[in-house]
């Protein structure tokens, strides 16, 4: 375990240095500086400013000179944002972003498995189809389309609930964690309906039926356990797709995560902020993956065997 | 070496049977049939341009004269929703195009060669799995600006990947299969049987992962232009009606619900046929 543990960080490596290589060439390769603006800055201020950005170094030494502030953890001063370092922009967002991804996944999780287990409980019946076809829905609806569906008739028609913010109104945070976590609800719903009708078809239910346990047993004991695995394997892409979702829901609800201040950051041209944003977001999803590999290499011995070869 | 391909074999024949009993997906495809002729079609019928203004009549709601009402700048709705259906439907299919070429030879080289050249490419393909896509795609346009072809290219690099590993997969374990071992047997050589008995076989899977991805590719272009850096105006595109219509959602509610609707049916019909084509073709899979 502890050698199948080394061997994935080993490799985990290489990929984090390739990111931090390539969006660091891919950003200075862009066209225009990041002190182009409507106000034309006289020659002297952009040279002070570029002097004070480190910007006029040949791009070797800027990026040695990065790779070292980021091994020390610091992202570098923001171009737009005068005095303000990425990280305290991304300690900023970040506990916004984390809550929001947080509820929106407890919400798939609790509404999903319930879901997928009404719909197999009589497969091909009609509370079968009709949650079936809700998830397929639930799938094919964009949040972008969504969210302000549920403002229009939750926040304006029925005037229940706030339109905007986080934390500052009571029940502010309901809205934006079902639009972000209703497409992952509808796939849970659906990988908990499949994995359990496969499941229910095993021999160990059989025999836990033949023993004369009640059917509720039978699901709760030893049906549950086998019907979540594929959900289990999708925590993680869920996870990663929930944090990148959130650009969406925080931008319709106004919500200061990090993931509105990385498209401001793209819209502004705010190159220090994109790059920090862009390293930070494959950092946590390489940490993500490997743990979720780690997990899985625990919970099945054959995975681990499968790498010794 | 001429290639040929088989006649239409037992599985493709089921496969079409099973596909044509199976009642929603042959509604979806016939929406999406139809909805692609209009989008072909619609805008040269159109007595409006997608672009041209009437700042006279500014946003009306749905009537004679615009089935689906205008928006602020008295632009028709419907003329801008068959356009902008252009250019969705043709990021879908082009970025698709390119997710296919690139995956499929990706997959299918790194089994021919196997070994070493094989797991390096498939670590390459892990390790571009754990990036984060959207935010390696709007880092794209950061870089390079905002052009419709840079989103096809960035959409379609992106999403080869799922198709490496599933084509890589299929040619591995129809490898070991006797009919391919009896055309080697009968001295066909290494890239002839590739192409002549391994290709034609996964077919299925690729057509039915193909199917999924076109509204993924879809939904991912709405998305960018939603946030404003996929497609630039005057042109439009659903993500870009939709992203509209939610600014004036209080108002003007047609302008949100036309585009919504399309976009949500478009891909809802993808997605059914993308479940029934595997169900069609992959009896194995059991359908999730």
């Amino acid at each position: 375990m502890i050698a199948f543990i080394s061997w994935r960080v080993l490799q985990a490596i290489p990929v984090l240095l390739a990111v931090v290589t390539a969006t660091f060439f891919l950003v200075h390769a862009a066209p225009g500086g990041p002190f182009d603006s409507e106000r034309q800055l006289s020659p002297q201020v952009e040279q002070q400013l570029k002097a004070h950005y480190h910007l006029d170094q040949p791009l070797s030494r800027q990026y040695v000179a990065y790779l070292g502030a980021l091994l020390q953890g610091d992202l570098g001063p923001s171009f737009r944002y005068p005095g303000r370092r990425i990280n305290d922009i991304l300690l900023q967002g970040l506990p916004k972003t984390i809550e929001l991804a947080s509820y929106a996944l407890l919400f798939a999780l609790l509404c999903g498995i319930g879901a997928g287990l009404i719909a197999a409980r009589r497969p091909n019946s009609a509370q079968d189809r009709i949650t079936m076809a809700a998830a397929m829905i639930g799938i094919c609806m964009p949040s972008f389309l969504l969210g302000p569906l549920l403002v229009l008739v939750f926040g304006i028609y029925l005037d229940w609930l706030p339109v905007t913010g986080w934390g500052q109104l009571p029940g502010d945070k309901i809205l934006p964690t079902i639009t972000l976590g209703a497409a992952y609800t509808a796939y849970i719903a659906r990988l908990c309906r499949a994995g359990l009708l496969e499941v229910m078809n095993a021999d160990f239910i059989r025999t836990a039926r033949a023993k004369g346990i009640s059917e509720q047993a039978v699901l709760r004991r030893h049906a549950l356990r086998g019907a979540l695995l594929p959900v289990a394997a999708f925590l993680g892409p869920a996870i990663a797709g929930l944090l990148s979702g959130s650009f969406i829901v925080e931008t319709v609800f106004q919500i200061p995560g990090i993931g509105r201040f990385y498209i401001q950051g793209a819209f502004n041209r705010d190159y220090t902020l994109v790059m920090g944003m862009t390293i930070f977001f494959a950092t946590l999803l390489v940490l993500l993956n490997l743990l979720a590999d780690i997990l899985s290499a625990w919970l099945d011995p054959r995975i681990r065997m499968e790498y010794r070869q | 070496m001429k290639l040929c391909w088989p006649r239409p074999s037992a599985l493709w024949r089921d496969a079409g049977r099973r596909f044509l009993r199976d009642e929603p997906a042959t509604y979806s495809l016939l929406l999406l049939l139809a909805i692609t002729l209009a989008v072909i079609v619609g805008p040269w019928l159109s007595p409006y341009g997608y672009a041209s203004q009437n700042l006279q009549i500014g946003a009306s709601a749905p009537s004679i004269a615009h089935w689906f009402g205008t928006d602020p700048l008295g632009r028709d709705l419907l003329t801008r929703l068959l356009y902008g259906g252009r250019i969705s439907l043709a990021v879908g299919l082009l970025a698709t195009a390119v997710a296919l070429v690139i995956g499929v030879s990706w997959g299918i080289l790194a089994a021919y060669f196997g070994g070493r050249i094989d797991a390096l490419m498939m670590r390459i393909v892990d390790a571009l799995y754990a990036l984060p896509f959207m935010v390696v795609i709007i880092l794209l346009t950061v870089s390079f600006g905002r052009s419709m072809l840079l989103l096809f290219l960035a959409i379609g690099c992106l999403e080869w990947l799922s198709m490496a590993r599933i084509v890589r997969a299929q040619v591995l374990s129809l490898r070991e299969r006797e009919f391919v071992q009896a055309a080697a047997c009968i001295g066909l050589g290494r890239g002839a049987v590739m192409l002549r008995h391994v290709l034609p076989n996964t077919l299925g899977s690729i057509t039915v992962y193909a199917t999924l991805s076109v509204p993924n590719v879809m939904l991912l272009e709405a998305f960018l232009s939603f946030l404003g850096l996929g497609v630039q105006a005057p042109h439009s595109s659903w993500g870009v009606l939709i992203s509209q219509g939610v600014e004036y959602i209080e108002i003007y509610p047609w302008l949100l619900l036309f585009p919504g609707v399309t976009l949500s049916l478009v891909l809802l019909a993808l997605n059914v046929l993308g479940d029934s084509l595997r169900d069609a073709l992959d009896p194995a899979h059991g359908g999730t």
